[in-house]
């Protein structure tokens, strides 16, 4: 399965990236994908979720051709 | 309708030409929020401002809200206009209207989408002051 990963905001430049892609075998949480495409095995409490575009916990399992994005809290308005 | 901008815009000209659209003689109230940049945040001035979003994702959530909105609430419409990119101090940054035949549901339906999008619309501000550049770390409370 392919998925593809996307940070936002201040999460992107802490990270130094904005995209990542994966492939893997078997389904995958979207906390074992935080795990996968940064080196912090803990996702933290305040980063928000999404899977293709609707918020998400991170409990959520992610399907082949996913969109997954992760981002800080949001603050528009 | 919802709707993002790259540049400046007029949001009473905005409500002026959707009010138009609107059938005469159907609605009976109008209640809209118009948010501002200002030039100071948290005791530091404020030159500038950036403010990305999620293409895709922010346009998707914006009509999800007028939607649970109109389920909430007999409306006869809602506009969301949101600015995007770069922002100078005093433009607008969002407006938000709904249209009903009395004033209540206009009240409550305007507050229910200011409030939510504030929460949960994902934007992001990064500002540009005195004393560098900034991510805006959260919104104040929505008693403020």
């Amino acid at each position: 399965m392919k998925i593809n990963v996307k940070f936002f905001a201040s999460l992107r430049e802490q990270l130094g990236q904005s995209e990542a892609f994966i492939e893997h075998d078997s389904p995958l949480s979207v906390k074992e994908i935080w795990q996968r495409t940064t080196s912090s095995d803990e996702l933290p409490d305040n980063i928000l979720c999404a899977i293709n575009m609707e918020y998400v916990d991170s409990s959520a399992m992610v399907e082949s051709d996913a969109e997954v994005a992760f981002f800080p809290p949001v603050t528009g308005g | 309708m919802i709707e993002l901008r790259d540049s400046e815009f007029n949001p009473w000209q905005e409500l002026e030409n959707h009010q138009q659209k609107l059938a005469a003689g159907q609605y009976g109230a109008c209640c809209n929020f118009v948010g501002s940049m200002r030039d100071f945040n948290e005791g530091d001035s404020v030159s500038k401002m950036t403010l990305e979003h999620y293409p895709g994702m922010t346009e998707k959530f914006l009509q999800t809200i007028c939607d649970e909105a109109s389920e909430k609430w007999p409306l006869l419409d809602c506009l969301i206009i949101h600015r995007v990119g770069e922002i100078n101090p005093n433009d607008s940054i969002v407006l938000t209207a709904v249209w009903s035949a009395h004033r209540n549901a206009s009240f409550e339906a305007c507050r229910y989408l200011i409030e939510e999008l504030k929460h949960r619309a994902p934007f992001w501000k990064k500002e540009n002051t005195d004393k560098g550049d900034r991510w805006v770390s959260e919104n104040t409370p929505s008693d403020q």
